[in-house]
């Protein structure tokens, strides 16, 4: 039988380890691919220049998801002038699933612009890689669903979410949960139906189809009215693509936008680094177990030789 | 050639006069008024005075009815196909104008028919308030919503208004 000495066992060692860091990569590589949402999932197309800022939608999502009712009656535009403590304007919450706030925009003819704002419905959510219990759901038709009975009320999601989107049930004392919207999956997109905000448009702001059907519709629209819109689809391929895609004629970042965001998933940014965690909890301390053991062998050895004489 | 020159402007104006109440007759050959009430669970009927906006769109029909009523389309992208002169089997809106535009049944027809160029018209409603308050807007006509349709008890309890008003909040926010 071979000797094992030290060189030959180091050697070994490393090319064990090559053998296992290069097929970790390869599966990396194979990982790193952009998902791209199901090929005929549904999705939104939001038109801006069309919104009139009725509120309509903000009614509706409040009915159909039983939320409870509103500080102010839904045909009150005072809310328009809400600040919120933060400065900022008014946000999803757990008892609104979605906002339409009012951006005055220098120059415009027509006035106001009037942003209505819900989950964008990720192909890749930030959300659901980053919940730790699962609760999170990315169904063929495009929502992003969650399990509430699931949900431990951790808040990982709404620190994980591009868009501040999740809202949590601080008025539960006992059982906090995640609440956001679901683009109606439950009773409505999983049957086929369009979400409760966009059926009770009354001005067809927001256009319901398959994701990749409204592309071109929006494309469509920039096309034949290039001096209106601005040439860019809103979540066309931010954060590696959303269902709900928007259309505008001011800037985005004008109305509260974020156009830095960069068209990466939000999980790309730490798969590489999560691929390598397995590998240095499985072979490091078998590694340096040994080189341990090695150092230390001399040592050993010593100890054991004056016991043999005896 | 000025006799010629003549000739022909009479032969225009008279052309012109012969089209004028032609246009004008189908303008008149609509109905008086006209009874929308789609959102009915929500709002009242909204009784829409048609020969008023006849006059007011001065019989230019095409305003709303775009090429249906044989009239030149003024958006010269239409042109190339509806070149005007041609009055559809239909002219009401919701003939063209689906009510069921985001059904199963119509995004399939959508997506299906390649041959299909409108892939992109209004839903019945959406047309209606484009059109209706698109023009109001720069024309200085009613925009609010119940200037229009006035709400019923069923839309107060849906926009929590009126009778179903929430209890007010003293302070809203606690910080």
């Amino acid at each position: 039988m071979k000797k094992i000495n030290r060189r030959s066992f180091l050697k070994g060692g490393l090319a064990g380890t090559a053998v296992v860091a290069g097929t970790a990569v390869s599966k990396e590589s194979s990982a790193s691919q952009s998902f791209g949402g199901y090929p005929d999932s549904m999705g939104v197309l939001v038109d801006f220049t069309k919104c009139v800022g009725c509120r309509s939608c903000e009614a509706a999502c409040n009915k159909e998801q039983g939320l409870p009712a509103p500080d102010k009656p839904f045909d009150d535009m005072s809310v328009y002038d809400e600040i919120q403590h933060n400065g900022q304007k008014r946000r999803t919450s757990e008892k609104a699933y979605t906002i339409v706030n009012r951006y005055k925009v220098k120059d415009r003819e027509a006035g106001p612009v009037f942003r209505k704002f819900q989950c964008n419905h990720c192909n890749e959510p930030a959300c659901l890689t980053s919940c730790f219990v699962n609760a999170y759901t990315k169904t063929k038709e495009g929502a992003v669903i969650y399990d509430p009975t699931v949900c431990v009320g951790c808040r990982t999601c709404m620190i994980a979410c591009p868009f501040y989107v999740p809202a949590y049930s601080y008025s539960s004392p006992i059982n906090p949960v995640i609440k956001k919207c679901i683009m109606c999956y439950d009773t409505r997109l999983k049957f086929g139906r369009p979400p409760a905000c966009v059926e009770a448009c009354p001005q067809e702001v927001m256009t319901f189809g398959k994701r990749k059907d409204l592309i071109k519709i929006g494309n469509a629209r920039i096309r034949s009215n290039p001096d209106k819109y601005i040439d860019h689809i809103y979540g066309e391929k931010e954060v590696g693509g959303t269902a709900w895609m928007y259309l505008s004629d001011v800037p985005f970042d004008q109305i509260g936008f974020n156009t830095h965001i960069g068209e990466q998933p939000i999980i790309s940014y730490v798969k590489e680094f999560l691929t390598i965690v397995p590998m240095v909890l499985t072979i490091w301390p078998a590694l340096f177990t040994g080189f341990h053991l090695l150092a230390n062998r001399k040592e050993a050895l010593k100890n054991e030789k004056p016991s043999g004489k005896e | 050639m000025t006799q010629v020159r003549k000739k022909i402007i009479l032969l225009l104006i008279t052309l012109a006069l012969a089209g004028w109440p032609a246009a004008h007759c189908l303008a008149e050959s609509g109905p008086e008024s006209a009874t929308l009430d789609r959102l009915a669970n929500l709002y009242e009927a909204v009784n829409f005075n048609h020969s008023a906006h006849v006059d007011i769109t001065e019989g230019n029909c095409a305003e709303c009815h775009h090429h249906t009523t044989g009239a030149v389309p003024t958006n010269p992208k239409c042109l190339k196909c509806h070149p005007g002169g041609q009055e559809s089997d239909s002219m009401a809106c919701q003939d063209c104008h689906s009510a069921k535009r985001f059904e199963v049944a119509y995004l399939t027809e959508i997506e299906s028919n390649t041959q299909l160029y409108h892939i992109d018209k209004p839903g019945l409603k959406g047309a209606y308030h484009q059109k209706c308050m698109g023009c109001h807007q720069t024309t200085g006509g009613p925009t609010g919503c119940q200037d229009c349709h006035v709400r019923n008890e069923k839309g107060d309890e849906f926009f929590h208004a009126g009778n179903f008003s929430p209890a007010p909040v003293a302070h809203n926010g606690g910080h």
